[in-house]
């Protein structure tokens, strides 16, 4: 409650307190509120004036039970009344239950305003300030609109008292917070800034406040604040610490102020005036050394006011990155802090060199603390603290330090906080893979990594593993013999089993001449655990074993009668069954050749980035940008300035890059946080396999068909021996035939699709292959994957056109929630009008769903529409997007003409523009026959016997747009020796001469 | 499964804390004080989910009790093991206060190891439980007394000791009633139901047998058919439960209520009926709004039973808007009083006899407000007590045969009463 005064105090508001305060229970409380409430309304209702106390009183004990969380719906007006009072209590009170209870639409509001008004127009400072308060209180847009021009000229008024200017700035400070569109400085700007200079420091505190926030709304117009600032700074950094009597805390010359002018230039660069720029370094340097001195206090509160401006230094130091001297004296300060006792010290003085570690001046200097960082790791109380102890060695970590570094946090693993493990797991991975100099090291520490904390080794890691392993030819043999050894052990983490199972699948073989580790014990090994693996693992372990079929024709016999017994043939788990089932068969018939080829030992992977670092990213969320920051930072000094990759992001494949140079691709799966994320096109992959029975049938043909058996096999789960449990058993579901060969399914990120066909959503991914079919034809199938079939009929007559679009399902089971939209980007919008009727939401599997879009063209146009499609399909949503091939030359109207007309008008349209030639290689068999039905079905009029060379094609038609029509002639010059053609056209417009010739000269 | 169970005060503090299972951590205790009694919004729901754990709570004047589990209980059954709880600690020390409590808690904590057994609930009758859990301290018992106690416990008759004599054998029998009622403002019966009790109190010497008939329409109807004519009116029941003394295949077959009772009192059966309800009271409001800043409200209530008969503890609870600022109220009979605690004017007769009606007028006067929403008129209720079963229930004999003992029905001195009271007894207007 407000202060009250001795003699003012209201007793009454007192005595209900104080009621409230020893009520037993909620319901008593109710009761005395209610009493207390019919009170005041009939006081308020009472016939006789209430004088300004009592008034007062009433006011306050409503706004007390409004606070107790009551609803308050009546002494408002009484409120208001206060306002005009000349009391201040009374008029403090009105304006506290105003800020609190009046909400923006009342209608009060105008009443309000008034009272207001009349107190900023007073030349009474308090009634100013209150008024002031009100409006910042509130801070509602209507206020906003109301004072914001008010505010400023009181801010910038010369006769304004100090303590009203400080309200005022702070005023301002939250209308532009809550409406920064209204608060204009405009011509006030150059006067707010040089409140920098006022002699009351209160004022320049407030005026900081609020030039930074103006600064960053708009820098240009603040910056001469930076010289403004950086003298203020020096004035109070180099003075006495007596000079400013109150502003001087525990000897500490105005810290809150030292502390916004430096926030304020961290809002710029460094200034660029030589002057300016040496004064700015002799203020740094001396805060660092004031840092140095003796402490004049003992007192807590002096030690954390100089600190607060040391690191707000330092972080503008790091800001500037361009001292080294200044970045380097900062590390070894803080270095000191690292070993304080303080532990919010110790945790701000981490935090700090993290950034530090990212700048190429003072990674060094960061560098010399590994030991006390180590230290801190290990001997820390505080979690949070270890956290960032884990950050800054992961942030000051090279190819110098790795191994040092990545033995540490190993080691520190295992007596890790069970909340940080994941993420040191990922860092741990990360590290050593990027600044593996062997990868036998590289091998070793993921092998302990995951005998260490297995159950924190999320699936990226030990993907990646076998990544590695499998590309790497020089690990391959002594990654399983480490594998196996690692699996000797009594209790493995079935993490490593997982591993295991794969590497020795696929390279048990160069381990096998040693006795110690022949076939069978190899086999043995690996079956001991398999019944204490979870059913994806044990699918691994099956595959594993076809694959030592191959590897090892002397144990077949054995394997087979694992496959055969009761616990796979019979398993309850549908995949194991039908992995038991068909591995037996496959072992059984299938001749060593074909085995040989079947099973043969998995091809590189395609370089990519790693998705370790996506996950780590995804870890750390959306919110803290600061790993992202200086992994960039970090990576432009290593990379000596390539691309910054943030910007260049989803194309960003740095295939030539060895892997530490793809791994430093951070960005390119997790895109930068500011910018939506596309919708993943995993949903497509992820779909629920095929139903069985349809598996089930391929496998007999898998076994007849001879030669095609590559191609045929690949729809069924069989080829990807070592496919990894049910997402990749779906990925490799059904692809068009043709691309069997490159079945290589993407077993290690799930975020990157498999086949470019289904990258849908953005206008990057639209699936138009076929598109370029549709130039010369109206109906044929312009799409199709494993879900769905798209086919196409249309027709067309002038500017009009209608298209039949006909979308099968080629499931078994319904699609749910249909739709489909044209969506005609940009410019086309205004061109094109395509107009889709409404069809049903829901396909049935096997049927056919037809959609009607109407065609308008507006005018000539260049982009085509995108057919959107969406559907739940199982239990995801699946996203397909498609162009649709309406093309320009669709709107053609054929002209039968004579020869005579023809030059005529070929003469006519003789201006440079009109006429566009191209001269191209032909990419089909030059065929007369095949042209002349391509230039028909491009829409023209084909003119026989015009041209005098009777093997040049001439073509002639219209083009209907709603606009305007537009008269076109083409002349198309085969060349057969050179296998090259020259087409020219011209027309009255050069936007669609271009066009024409474009989407024309594509077709041969 | 219960797993534990607490009992705080007003306050928040927790006067009695039995843990049964593991599964409940001491966190647990905590998480029901922050979320239900020191919840912003008040908690109206019984059955409260805090981080997978589920709090069953009732409230006894100022006393929280919850049960506390993390399986999926019945949630049935634990409530009516809390009412149980609260029957039993009354039996014991009588009103359930912090003070009762503070100062019983050691017998408290001796009934909850008795009547819940890891989280299972047990024999909670309280004539059985004060034969082994005593407030006078440990009397040493002979070795006779405590293996009769054990296969008093363990047997097939658990409510009732042998061996019990009475100089005068006597029995008290109670049908409790209370009528529900909500009517609209033109007199129309939107719903109205009966829930009653009979409540028997007996003082008998041996193990008797006892026989009980009501005017249930099932039974006479039968017995219409034997001989003597249905003159009195039946009535329907439309469900009911038994005290567990009473043989359920019997009720079940020939709808005849047989049982040995336990000794002192206990609750025989509970019923509801919904037909055929004699409501005791009408009440007829009449609100008229006068302009803005004005309401006036005339309330007329009429008795609809015998005039031999009398009313009691009337009470008729008149809303009033949240923004009034005067009443004046005018009455013929009894007090009426404007309660601002209340936001309603009350209205008490102390005693009315049937077939009578009395009136009450007041006039309200209203501040404006801003506020745009209207008033809800919420229903006017009223309270009352009336000396007959308003679902018509009549007890037609309680009949008492002890074989072994020598004393017979016609030596056996019967009490029946019969009250009505209101349960929540609301007319619109």
């Amino acid at each position: 409650m407000p202060a009250v005064s001795k003699g003012d105090g209201m007793r009454g508001l007192a005595v209900f307190i104080s009621d409230i305060r020893n009520c037993k229970s909620k319901e008593a409380e109710i009761k005395r509120i209610n009493k207390e409430l019919a009170n005041i309304r009939s006081k308020f209702k009472g016939d006789k004036a209430l004088d300004g106390y009592s008034k007062k009183k009433y006011v306050c004990k409503l706004l007390f039970i409004f606070l107790l969380g009551h609803d308050i719906d009546f002494g408002h007006m009484e409120a208001v009344n206060l306002l005009s009072s000349n009391k201040y209590t009374e008029k403090q009170i009105g304006y506290l239950f105003i800020s609190v209870l009046v909400n923006s639409n009342s209608d009060l509001i105008s009443l309000i305003n008034n009272a207001i008004k009349n107190d900023l127009s007073s030349r009474n400072p308090t009634f100013m300030n209150l008024a002031l308060h009100c409006i910042a209180n509130v801070g509602s847009r209507e206020m906003a609109e109301a004072f914001a021009a008010e505010v400023p000229r009181i801010l910038v008024a010369g006769d304004t008292m100090d303590s009203v200017k400080q309200s005022a700035a702070l005023c301002l400070l939250r209308l532009n917070r809550t409406s920064p569109d209204l608060v204009l400085m405009g011509e006030w700007t150059a006067r707010v800034v040089h409140l920098l200079n006022d002699q009351h420091l209160g004022v320049v505190t407030a005026a900081t406040s609020l030039i930074t926030t103006l600064a960053q709304k708009s820098p240009e117009d603040f910056k001469t604040s930076v010289s403004l600032a950086v003298a203020r700074l020096s004035r109070i950094v180099s003075s006495a610490s007596t000079d400013l009597q109150d502003y001087t805390y525990y000897f500490v010359a105005a810290p809150w102020l030292s502390v916004k002018l430096l926030r304020l230039l961290q809002c710029y660069p460094p200034p660029e005036d030589g002057a300016i720029r040496g004064r700015l370094t002799e203020c740094l340097e001396t805060i660092l050394n004031k840092a140095q001195e003796p402490p004049k206090s003992k007192k807590v509160q002096h030690s954390n006011a100089k600190n607060a401006v040391l690191f707000e230094a330092i972080s503008l130091i790091i800001h500037h990155d361009s001292e080294p001297t200044l970045l380097v004296r900062a590390c070894n300060q803080l270095g000191q802090f690292l070993q304080h006792r303080e532990t919010n010290l110790r945790y701000l003085a981490l935090e700090s060199m993290c950034t530090l570690a990212s700048s190429e001046f003072s990674h060094e200097a960061v560098k010399t603390h590994i030991e006390t960082v180590i230290n801190a790791l290990k001997s820390e109380r505080d979690v949070s603290v270890r956290q960032r102890a884990v950050d800054l060695l992961y942030a000051m970590c090279d190819r110098s330090n790795a191994k040092q570094i990545v033995a540490e946090m190993l080691s520190y693993l295992e007596t890790a906080d069970y909340s940080i493990r994941e993420e040191i797991v990922l860092k741990v991975a990360i590290l050593a893979e990027k600044y593996a100099v062997d990868y036998t090291w590289y091998v070793d520490t993921i092998l302990n990594l995951i005998r260490f904390a297995g159950d924190y080794v999320s699936d990226e890691v030990w993907y990646r593993v076998i990544q590695i392993v499998i590309n790497r030819d020089e690990v391959q043999g002594y990654a399983a013999k480490t594998v196996f050894e690692a699996l000797q052990a009594p209790a493995c983490h079935e993490n490593l089993v997982k591993v295991g199972g794969y590497i020795l699948g696929e390279f048990g073989n160069l381990i096998a001449g040693d006795s110690r580790s022949s076939p069978l014990i190899q086999f043995d090994l690996l079956h001991s655990k398999f019944h204490l693996c979870s059913v994806p693992t044990r699918a691994l372990l099956l595959s594993a074993y076809i694959k030592f079929i191959n590897l090892f024709p002397e144990v077949k016999g054995t394997i087979q009668e694992v496959l055969r017994s009761d616990s796979q043939l019979r398993n309850a788990d549908v995949e194991l069954q039908q992995r038991a089932v068909e591995y037996l068969r496959l072992s059984s018939i299938a001749s060593t050749d074909i085995l040989a080829t079947v099973l043969e030992e998995m091809p590189p992977f395609p370089e990519r980035e790693s998705s370790i670092l996506a996950k780590l990213k995804r870890k750390k969320g959306p919110g803290n940008l600061h790993p992202d920051l200086d992994e960039n930072r970090k990576e432009r000094s290593a990379n000596g300035g390539t691309a910054d990759h943030s910007s260049t992001t989803s194309n960003a494949k740095s295939s030539p890059l060895s892997f530490v140079g793809d791994l430093l691709a951070p960005a390119s799966t997790a895109p930068p946080t500011n910018r939506p994320r596309p919708v993943s096109s995993s949903y497509l992959l992820q779909a629920p396999l095929t139903p069985i029975p349809l598996q089930a049938s391929a496998v007999p043909v898998l076994l007849s068909a001879g030669p095609l058996f590559q191609v045929a096999a690949s729809p069924t789960p069989s080829t990807d021996l070592l496919g990894l449990g049910s997402t990749i058993t779906t990925q490799n579901s059904a692809p068009p035939a043709s691309k069997g060969t490159s079945l290589l399914v993407d077993v290690f990120s799930e975020n990157i699709a498999a086949f470019p066909v289904e990258t849908p959503v953005a206008v990057g991914p639209v699936a138009d292959e076929n598109f370029s079919r549709f130039v010369c034809k109206n109906n044929g199938v312009l799409y199709e994957n494993q879900l769905l079939q798209i086919g196409l009929k249309s027709e067309f007559r002038q500017n009009l056109g209608r298209m039949y679009v006909f979308f099968g399902n080629k499931t078994s089971t319904q699609f749910m929630n249909f739709a489909a939209s044209v969506v005609c980007q940009d410019t086309l919008q205004a061109q094109l009008n395509v107009h889709a009727k409404p069809a049903d939401p829901t396909v049935d599997g096997g049927a056919q769903l037809q959609q009607i879009l109407n065609i308008e063209c507006m005018s000539d146009f260049v982009d085509a529409p995108v057919l959107n499609i969406q559907f739940r399909y199982g239990g995801t949503l699946q996203n397909v997007a498609v162009k649709l091939p309406i093309t320009l030359n669709k709107f053609f109207q054929p002209t039968e003409m004579t020869s005579q007309d023809f030059f005529q008008r070929w003469k006519q349209l003789g201006a440079p523009q009109q006429e566009v030639q191209k001269i191209f290689k032909a990419k089909h068999s030059m065929d007369t026959e095949v042209t002349k039905a391509k230039i028909m079905g491009f829409g023209a009029a084909l003119l026989d016997g015009v041209d005098p060379n009777p093997s040049n094609f001439v073509g002639a038609g219209v083009i209907h747009t709603k606009t305007t029509q537009v008269g076109c002639l083409l002349r198309l010059e085969p060349n057969t020796q050179a296998q090259m053609y020259r087409l020219t056209l011209r027309t009255s417009r050069d936007t669609v001469s271009q066009r024409l010739c474009d989407l024309l000269s594509e077709q041969f | 499964m219960i797993g534990g169970l607490f009992i705080y005060n007003h306050k928040g503090e927790v006067l009695i804390s039995r843990v049964y299972r593991d599964d409940i951590g001491r966190n647990a205790v905590d998480a029901f004080r922050v979320n239900v009694i020191h919840a912003r919004q008040q908690v109206r729901s019984p059955v409260t989910n805090i981080a997978r754990t589920s709090f069953f709570h009732v409230k006894r004047s100022n006393i929280w009790l919850a049960a506390v589990t993390k399986q999926n209980v019945n949630a049935a059954m634990v409530f009516e093991f809390l009412y149980k709880m609260c029957d039993v600690m009354t039996a014991y020390f009588g009103k359930i206060s912090e003070e009762n409590i503070k100062n019983n808690f050691v017998l408290i904590y001796e009934l909850l190891d008795e009547i819940l057994d890891f989280g299972y609930p047990q024999n909670s009758e309280t004539g059985a439980l004060k034969t082994f859990i005593t407030q006078t301290g440990i009397k040493s018992q002979s070795k006779e007394e405590q293996s009769q106690i054990t296969s008093q416990v363990t047997g097939q008759i658990g409510w009732r000791r042998e061996g019990i004599k009475y100089r005068r054998n006597e029995l008290f029998l109670d049908v409790l009633e209370s009528v529900n009622l909500l009517m609209s403002p033109q007199g129309q019966v939107l719903s109205a139901h009966v829930s009653g009790r009979v409540v028997m109190k007996s003082y008998l010497s041996g193990m008797p047998e006892c026989k009980f008939g009501m005017n249930d329409k099932i039974v006479i109807d039968k017995q219409g058919k034997g001989g003597e004519g249905a003159t009195g009116q039946s009535i329907a029941i439309d469900d009911c439960t038994f005290h567990q003394c009473v043989r359920l295949s019997k009720f079940d077959a020939e709808r005849s209520i047989s049982f040995i009772p336990p000794d002192g009192e206990c609750e025989l059966m509970r019923y509801r009926t919904t037909k055929d309800i004699i409501l005791p009271f009408r009440v007829i409001p009449l609100v008229r709004e006068v302009g803005r800043t004005k309401l006036e409200v005339k309330v007329v209530i009429k008795s609809n039973f015998k005039p031999s008969l009398l009313a009691q503890k009337i009470e008729v609870r008149i809303p009033t808007p949240l923004n009034t600022s005067g009443v004046q109220v005018i009455c013929m009979k009894g007090k009426a009083k404007y309660k601002a605690s209340e936001n309603a004017i009350v209205w008490k007769i102390k005693r009315m006899a049937g077939m009578k009606e009395s009136q009450i007028s007041a006039e309200i006067e209203l501040l404006p407000t801003n506020d745009k929403k209207k008033w809800a008129r919420p229903p006017i209720s009223m309270n009352f007590e009336v000396p007959f079963a308003p679902s018509g229930l009549k007890v037609r004999y309680l009949k008492v045969f002890e074989p072994k003992l020598n004393y017979s029905d016609h030596d056996v001195i019967k009490w029946v009463r019969y009250i009505g009271r209101s349960g929540i007894y609301e007319t619109r207007c």
